[in-house]
């Protein structure tokens, strides 16, 4: 048992629900009991999704308990089938059906016999596996089922497209500025004259899948979700895979040489130096920032980053080669590929941490006092209670990191947000220090003297202590409001009654 | 109860719907009991849930925490006991709780941890109470989860406080924790005139947590009828917990405390008052009529109290009057708000419920059907155990002005032009007694005031022709 009060990544089966949702017209069915499908609001909330979710529980009760599930599972995915007509329905195993151990397998079986479309078991293991590596798994496991299903029917296309293409492999719902990394992914193929052959799976169709083959290569950006697809298709088919995140100007440089490698090696006659050059120079501004006066006053600022591997690696690397941040410390909850960010990061950092304990990570900021902190949600909230900015770049997240405006984090529009993010939280700790240097504002007096300050009326001890239950931001407003509505009636003393008469009189 | 209420129709369908886990109770509880340090003990599952439902309460050192399930414990090669003592001891050593409340999730059900055989043995050797709650999703639905809690808390009550000495609580047999904190301050003054205003009347606990303003209103309230409520369940703090003996009345505040009233009658011999839900000032003019006449007291003043909250609110109920709205159903509200709305003048099309407990809410339900023929309108279906599917079908048929719902639907929906109301914040607001009229109307006539407000856009239908029919996918 390990004593915990907040996880970095969640339980394999968000995962697995993650690439499910992403593609359309895909359902999962969760095999879990009541409450489990909280998945369906994160979606509705965070991602503000205008369908609903495609994800239900056949729900695991007293009744699954005593005697199996039976025709329960069966029967919900057949229900769907009917109902919905999803071209994939993925039966999705969760921490409680991992140890009822229950022959889901043969549920699937059983169900693609009744269903027209196909049925598929994630196989992930809710001990063994968390979100991000459930998630890589499915994607992995969907695109080597429809393959292989191509194959046995004969319709598989592995003739490469005319112009050099790209298959995107990872974004997906729920993902942090997934989206509008897409976009700019997509504007950066446009500009290379790179077709895209598929994006996967955010918004992909299953039976599309059989054209994976026919991209001249691969690309993944995120190393947590879609590498495990990607070698399954290199592996099989001799698609080559670029596996560079294009976070930064440096690495999206070398992203781009990395795709004009791919090409080339493959009889394309392809050359982006001029491209790079231009982009870097004239048209992003994170490469003219650097060289900037204001970018100058940063040199030598101690910052912490931690996140997921991507996002911290990349972060720490855009700090320290192209901003002259010192990072005293980048840190990674991906525990379970912590050798590959220890190499990744080893020269451009202080100190590297690998944990998913946040109270390891609290402490480390704590003692190290940078001045900003790039994180999650959650270092954020250290930040808050130290006094130190922090700008998030991972997920977990909150529904303030899903902008409506367009905020990519790769490519060049994306090394701008990230110029924009790393400068904001900076400066806003220079001014809070300067603030704190000359007194603050003065405005202490000025808000205090309110209406009710110079009172003829008496608080009864009872009447004070109900007002001190008024949560502070209203209760000035309470006070007031009951004060005079005392003062309308004649009461002198102010009890926890007249408190609640007053708010029933004046609607407070 | 009353046998009359067949009119009402019932129905229970699949039980395929949307809902909160009942661990999600710790939010609410851990800062109601303030001495508190709640455990749930599951796995990854229930802490990204509750560290994503809960928000930015999670930031503020709550004193919640998960006791994580690894393989080792799931196949049994960890000792429970060791296990949970070593965890314990270190929430004993950060936080010194006075009590530590064990929630038991679905994975402690399937793999049978002894929880509540554990507990005694655990709670003897570190010396704090230990109360073992199972709140698990095999079994209940999100505000169940409370009921569970305080159902544990039940048998807890007779223990005097640890500070109090044995003969002065039995000097003062009704002075409890809770009308100690009323009366703190003011002791000579309510010892000059000490039982006056009361009348004469058993010892009357009531049960369910409430904010400690809405339990400051609502104790007023059956003061202005000499009514005194000798405790409260939850109190404050562990530590002021009511003594509650054989022969107490008690009566809940709450409808989805069906278990807790349970275990009152059974096991304290406590008699129930089955009435109303404070809910709405219809609501809470009932209730307190019924306490009132349990007790045999002529209840005084509530014609002219209740005339004068509705007419303080009636700029909101004129915006819901005549119209329709539809309850998805996930906290057990339901019944209590179908009820004050049908007062207010709406038409509800359908009551969805996750458990309806007709012996408990009998009460409530009467109240209902009697609204539904004062108001001259149809009594609405009551659809246990709902299934989410069907009721969007009917939603989109019947073509409901409001629907009450979960977060999981609420945006579906409104993107399909339907004003909805998210439910989850009728459990998180306010809403008992005369006072908080207003604050449960704002909520109910917010999506009809936002939606007033942007008519004249043409905007409603947010969805493209394709995907406006479609329910999933």
């Amino acid at each position: 048992m390990k004593l915990a009060y907040w996880m970095y990544a969640g339980p394999a089966h968000i995962g697995t629900l993650r690439i499910a949702s992403s593609f359309k017209n895909v359902h999962a069915i969760m095999h879990a009991p009541l409450g489990d499908d909280y998945f369906n609001v994160m979606r509705s909330m965070l991602e503000r999704d205008r369908n609903f979710t495609p994800v239900t529980t056949s729900v695991v009760d007293r009744k699954v308990l005593a005697r199996g599930s039976q025709e329960k599972v069966v029967d919900n995915i057949t229900r769907k089938d009917a109902e919905i007509h999803p071209d994939l329905t993925i039966l999705t195993p969760t921490c409680t059906s991992s140890i009822l151990q229950e022959d889901l397998e043969n549920f699937v079986q059983r169900a693609q016999l009744d269903s027209s479309g196909d049925v598929m078991l994630a196989d992930v293991n809710h001990y063994r596996v968390n979100e991000l590596q459930a998630a890589d798994k499915t994607l992995a496991q969907v695109v080597k089922f429809y393959l292989e299903k191509a194959e046995k029917k004969g319709d598989i296309r592995t003739d490469k497209t005319e112009k050099p293409s790209v298959n995107i492999i990872g974004p997906t719902t729920l993902g942090f500025h997934n989206q509008h990394d897409l976009t700019e992914l997509q504007r950066l193929m446009t500009d290379l004259g790179i077709e895209i052959n598929q994006i996967i799976p955010q918004g992909a169709c299953v039976h599309e899948l059989k054209t994976l083959p026919r991209a001249w290569f691969n690309l993944v950006p995120y190393r947590e979700v879609g590498p495990m697809a990607a070698k399954y298709i290199e592996d099989n088919y001799n698609v080559p895979t670029v596996q560079v995140t294009p976070m930064g100007i440096v690495e999206t440089a070398r992203c781009i040489r990395s795709m004009q490698k791919a090409i080339n090696d493959q009889g394309g006659n392809v050359d982006y130096e001029g491209y790079i050059d231009n982009q870097t120079r004239f048209v992003s501004q994170a490469a003219w920032f650097s060289r900037s006066i204001d970018c100058q006053n940063l040199t030598g600022k101690k910052a912490v980053v931690f996140g997921d591997n991507t996002h911290a690696v990349a972060m720490t690397r855009i700090l320290a080669k192209e901003m002259g941040i010192r990072v005293v410390l980048a840190g990674t909850y991906c525990t379970y590929d912590a050798d590959w960010f220890k190499e990744q990061v080893q020269d451009y950092c202080d100190e590297v941490l690998v944990s998913d304990d946040n109270g390891a990570i609290g402490d480390a900021i704590a003692r190290l006092e940078p001045a900003a902190i790039f994180g999650t949600q959650m270092e954020r909230h250290v930040g808050k209670r130290i006094n130190i900015p922090c700008g998030v770049i991972a997920a977990p997240i909150h529904i303030q990191d899903f902008p409506v405006g367009y905020r990519p984090f790769l490519g060049y529009e994306g090394a701008n947000q990230v110029v924009d993010l790393v400068y904001n939280s900076f400066t806003l700790g220079m001014e809070d220090h300067l603030l704190e240097i000359f007194g603050g504002h003065d405005t202490k007096e000025v808000i205090t003297k309110t209406v009710s300050a110079e009172s003829d009326l008496n608080w009864t001890k009872d009447g004070l202590a109900e007002l001190n239950k008024v949560p502070g931001f209203v209760r000035g407003k309470v006070k007031r409001n009951t004060e005079k509505y005392a003062r309308e009636q004649g009461i002198e003393n102010i009890s926890a009654e007249v408190i609640y008469a007053a708010k029933e009189a004046v609607n407070a | 109860m009353s046998e009359e209420q067949t009119a009402l129709n019932f129905e229970c369908e699949t039980g395929n719907y949307h809902t909160f886990c009942p661990i999600s109770c710790v939010a609410w509880l851990y800062q109601k009991i303030e001495d508190s340090f709640f455990l749930v003990i599951g796995t990854k599952t229930c802490g990204y849930f509750l560290q994503n439902s809960m928000g930015v309460m999670i930031f503020a050192e709550p004193r919640y925490a998960m006791a994580e399930l690894e393989e080792g414990d799931v196949s049994a090669k960890l000792s429970d006991y060791d296990e949970l003592k070593r965890l314990c001891l270190q929430i004993k050593r950060d936080r010194n709780p006075s009590v530590i409340v064990w929630i038991g999730t679905c994975t402690t059900e399937i793999i049978k941890m002894d929880l509540e055989g554990i507990a005694p043995k655990l709670e003897a050797e570190i010396g704090i109470p230990i109360v073992v709650a199972r709140a698990n999703g095999l079994d209940y639905a999100f505000t169940q989860g409370e009921d569970t809690v305080l159902a544990a808390m039940v048998n807890r009550c007779d223990e005097k406080p640890q500070l109090e000495p044995e003969a002065e609580s039995e000097a003062e047999p009704k002075k409890n924790g809770f009308s100690r904190l009323l009366n703190f301050g003011q002791k000579e003054e309510e010892e000059a005139t000490p039982e006056s205003e009361y009348k004469e009347h058993p010892p009357l606990t009531l049960f369910g947590s409430v904010p400690d303003s809405v339990e400051t209103q609502l104790s007023l309230e059956l003061k202005k009828q000499g009514i005194k409520v000798s405790g409260w369940l939850p109190s404050k703090r562990f530590t002021e917990l009511p003594s509650i003996e054989q022969g107490n009345y008690a009566c809940g505040v709450h409808p989805f405390l069906s278990r807790t009233a349970t275990n009152l009658m059974r096991r304290r011999k406590c008699k129930l008052i089955g009435a109303p839900f404070p809910i709405g000032p219809d609501g809470t003019r009932a209730w307190i009529e019924k306490i009132c006449s349990v007790f045999n007291i002529e209840p005084e003043g509530l014609d002219e109290r209740e005339a004068q909250i509705w007419e303080s609110v009636e700029d909101y109920v004129e915006l819901v009057r005549g119209k329709s709205v539809f309850f998805m159903g996930d906290n057990l509200l339901e019944i209590s708000l179908a009820r004050f709305l049908v007062r207010c003048g709406m038409t509800v099309h359908e009551v969805g419920i996750p458990y309806m407990d007709k012996r408990y809410q009998g009460a409530e339900l009467a109240l209902l059907e009697k609204t539904c023929h004062d108001m001259g309108v149809g009594v609405p279906r009551i659809v246990e155990k709902p299934d989410n599917y069907h009721q969007i079908e009917r939603i989109m048929a019947e073509n409901p002005d409001l629907v009450i719902t979960g977060m999981a639907h609420a945006n579906p929906l409104e993107a399909r032009g339907f004003s909805t109301k998210w439910s989850v914040e009728f459990t998180f607001s306010q809403i008992q007694g005369f006072t908080n009229t207003r604050d449960l109307l704002e909520l109910v006539t917010r999506p009809l005031r936002r939606n007033n407000n942007l008519k004249e856009l043409g905007w409603s239908n947010l969805v493209q022709e394709e995907d406006a029919k479609r329910i999933t996918v």
